[in-house]
């Protein structure tokens, strides 16, 4: 009675009814995997409320203070007051150590699910045409999270965490012929400076969140525009969407995600510790935490400076630094292929159409090829920043391990590669519905023909980043074969997900 | 599931999110733990979400819908009739009204872009001096992180001691460690080093060669010193020579002397360039 009355009262003066209603109509594919960027939004949500609780007690200043909290260890101490107001929002500030933890926690879990995410969308063939938009939309996105995360840890001006701007001051410098300026520019000075930490607050509360926020916004509207995809089955071309409707049932279940979200975040705020800078202690000059290690969507980057060889060549009389290459032009490279996956797939499959049925990742055995691949370097960049304590936990030299990873972060994706690759076309080549029911003889034919393709994966000996560029050419092999595949024909007859 | 008993469920699940809740405000007011705090507030939202994804599944209305998509793409005249509105009058355009545009549109970037030098400090160098020396003078005494002078004997062998200059205990680019060799590793010291070495006591900059990270772990029976950021290692008797890991550059050695009082100065700046690589003439 109310929502009718209250309904017609705006609708008089807003003539909204029509578009709310086709609105609440809208129909969401019925797969789980459509919910991974929803767990993202959430997140985001969930990081902008809490982010408003810590701003009201949080002191973005590097000015000197004696803090008189009731941590003991601490008390007494002249720190930064940043490191002051964190720890007695933490410790004195009622259900601070929650908040905060908490969105520690959600900050791991947004950047996560923005991951799988962009898993989901690449190896289900989602960024093709007319999705590229989107994609680089997502991409700018994840970018966004992992700038905003290490801004966001780096502000309580703690031992670990000026470690890490340590680092990335390195980073600035190693820039060739600007470096020099872009890192005091960026820091206000020479590394330490005063004005780094109220910066980076800037940053990491305003300048990226408002950027996340309007990325987000042109990311659902986009969407909405498009449509979603959905898997092929039964009745789903591409010309429609088959689904539950937003009203009532996915709106319900979706808000269900979201109290889920935040009960995630809130009882690992709760329940498990999560960056205890007292443990740390407040950052001073010609101090580091042994062992030191960033988050773990900046620890990729962390492991490839670890694994760099000693190098730093002289070009036109200049010294290049050891730092550039790791952590410039691999995170550089890194986003570049992602940015244009969707251009240089085209270029290799010369498939231009509009997609609105997702792919089954087995009907492009090439893609899957170089995301396992791309997903093993990573992973492997990922371990390796941690070999300090691998070494510390088996007894193994820490050098050992270095080189034993300098060559298997090179070889092992070729390796994935290969394999992801030949098992995706015997899956596509078979009637079997899941790896497990992969016979002998499914793996011996796509074993076969794998050796009449010229090109293949296993053959890539190039280094770096080139298991990706190398292994997407084994796609032009059987591209004609795909192309008739992924037909809405072929489509239709396949299996219900 | 039958109808009732999904209500059942439901309801369970609400009321339990209402039991929580009031828990959590009941810990709330008596200062509970965090872990009680997180925990209860956390099952508060677990608890609503069970409920909502229940009645979602089972209590609304489901089935398969279907959404006809119609094309976004307009025909092409709709497309063109949009390009020809925006270019609605800029045919007659004159050259010299456009191309002076684009001028004072440059000018204009420019003139928004060179401001951004005001985001280095008033109070600091440029990065071309600032980078390229410490406030280590000659003579300036050596002084710990507490505050104390450094006399010669008071460095124990086998121990780092970190120290700044005299005054200078914030200075980050001026850090340096301070290593007593015993005497039978003296002799083993190559020349160069031995030179700025002062009755067996070495000093180095503080920060690795390669990302500036305080070279923190001194390791007495290798005589190395070990970054814990990136694992490099430094040979202590060779002159901080790198001999693992991703440095390249020697930590650069700050020459030692002792003033008439009997402490421990540096007698100029450190040899070679402090912290990580720049970019600047090899």
């Amino acid at each position: 009675m109310i929502t009718r009355w209250a309904v017609k009262r705006t609708d008089d003066r807003l003539g909204f009814s029509r578009t709310a209603r086709s609105g609440l109509n809208k129909v969401f594919p019925d797969h789980w995997s459509f919910m991974i960027g929803e767990i993202a939004l959430y997140s985001f949500l969930y990081l902008v409320l809490s982010g408003v609780f810590l701003s009201l007690f949080f002191d973005a200043s590097t000015a000197r203070t004696v803090y008189e909290g009731s941590y003991d260890a601490v008390r007494g101490s002249e720190v930064s007051a940043a490191f002051a107001s964190t720890l007695e929002l933490s410790y004195d500030v009622r259900m601070g150590l929650v908040v905060r933890q908490s969105h520690h926690w959600a900050a791991l879990l947004f950047v996560g699910a923005i991951l799988v995410h962009l898993c989901r969308i690449f190896f289900t063939g989602a960024f093709r045409r007319p999705r590229g938009i989107n994609w680089a939309v997502g991409v700018t996105l994840l970018l966004l999270a992992i700038v905003n995360g290490f801004a966001g840890y780096s502000l309580p001006d703690d031992l670990l965490s000026g470690t890490g701007l340590r680092v990335a001051n390195a980073v600035l410098l190693s820039i060739p012929v600007v470096g020099g300026w872009l890192s005091f520019l960026v820091f206000g000075g020479e590394f330490p400076a005063e004005a780094m930490i109220p910066r980076l607050y800037v940053v990491h509360i305003l300048i990226v969140p408002a950027l996340i926020a309007a990325l987000i916004t042109a990311h659902m509207v986009i969407l909405i525009r498009q449509k979603h995809t959905h898997f092929p089955g039964p009745g789903r071309t591409d010309t429609n969407v088959v689904g539950s409707r937003l009203w009532p049932s996915y709106a319900v279940r979706s808000v269900g995600l979201l109290f889920f979200v935040v009960a995630a975040a809130l009882t690992l705020g709760g329940l498990v510790q999560i960056n205890p800078i007292w443990y740390w202690g407040p950052f001073e000059p010609g101090s580091a935490t042994a062992p030191a290690q960033p988050d773990w969507y900046v620890g990729w980057l962390d492991g490839a400076l670890r694994l760099m060889p000693p190098w730093e060549p002289v070009a036109f009389g200049y010294r290049l630094s050891s730092v550039f290459l790791p952590a410039v032009v691999l995170p550089g490279l890194t986003f570049l292929v992602l940015y244009l996956w969707p251009v240089l797939e085209r270029l290799v499959t010369g498939d231009r159409r509009a997609h609105q049925v997702l792919q089954r990742p087995r009907e492009r055995p090439g893609r899957v090829a170089v995301g396992v691949a791309a997903l093993t370097f990573y992973g492997l960049l990922l371990t390796a920043f941690s070999l300090d304590i691998v070494s510390q936990y088996t007894g193994i030299a820490v050098f050992a391990l270095v080189y034993f990873f300098r060559v298997t972060v090179l070889v092992l994706p070729l390796l994935t590669g290969a394999i992801a690759f030949v098992l995706a076309r015997a899956l596509r080549d078979s009637d079997a519905e899941g790896l497990l029911a992969l016979t002998g003889s499914d793996l011996r034919r796509s074993l076969r023909r794998h050796r009449e393709v010229p090109g293949e994966p296993s053959d890539a000996e190039d280094t770096e980043r080139r298991p990706a560029t190398e292994t997407e050419h084994a796609a032009t092999g059987p591209v004609g074969r795909d192309e008739e595949e992924s037909e809405p024909v072929r489509v239709e007859a396949g299996p219900v997900p | 599931m039958t109808r009732r008993s999904a209500e059942a469920w439901v309801a369970a699940a609400f009321l339990g999110a209402t039991a929580t809740a009031v828990g959590f405000i009941a810990a709330y007011v008596v200062d509970a733990s965090p872990q009680a705090l997180g925990g209860l507030l956390g099952a508060t939202c677990a608890l609503l979400a069970l409920g909502l994804v229940i009645w979602s599944h089972t209590l609304l209305p489901h089935g398969t819908y279907v959404e006809e998509r119609s094309p976004v793409q307009p025909p092409e005249e709709t497309q063109d009739a949009l390009v020809d509105t925006m270019a609605r009058g800029s045919g007659g355009t004159p050259a010299l009204v456009r191309r002076t545009l684009v001028l004072a549109g440059l000018g204009l970037g420019a003139a928004l872009v060179v401001p951004l030098r005001s985001l280095l400090l008033p109070s600091s160098e440029p990065p071309g001096e600032a980078l390229r020396h410490s406030p280590w003078q000659p003579g300036a005494r050596l002084m710990t992180r507490a505050g104390d002078l450094v006399r010669s004997e008071e460095v124990v062998p086998g121990t780092e001691l970190t120290v700044f200059p005299e005054g200078e205990l914030r200075a980050d680019d001026a850090t340096a460690v301070v290593i007593r060799l015993p005497d039978e590793d003296v002799r083993l010291l190559d020349e160069a080093t031995a030179a700025l070495a002062v009755g067996g006591i070495v000093a180095f900059s503080k920060l690795c060669t390669h990302a500036g990270c305080p070279v923190g772990l001194y390791e007495q029976t290798t005589r190395q010193l070990f970054c814990p950021c990136h694992q490099s290692v430094f040979d202590v008797l060779r002159g901080a020579e790198p001999t693992a890991g991703p440095a390249v550059r020697p930590l650069p050695q700050l020459p030692l002397g002792v003033d008439d009082a009997g402490y421990l100065v540096a007698r100029g700046e450190f040899r070679g360039q402090v912290g990580p690589s720049f970019w600047r003439p090899a």
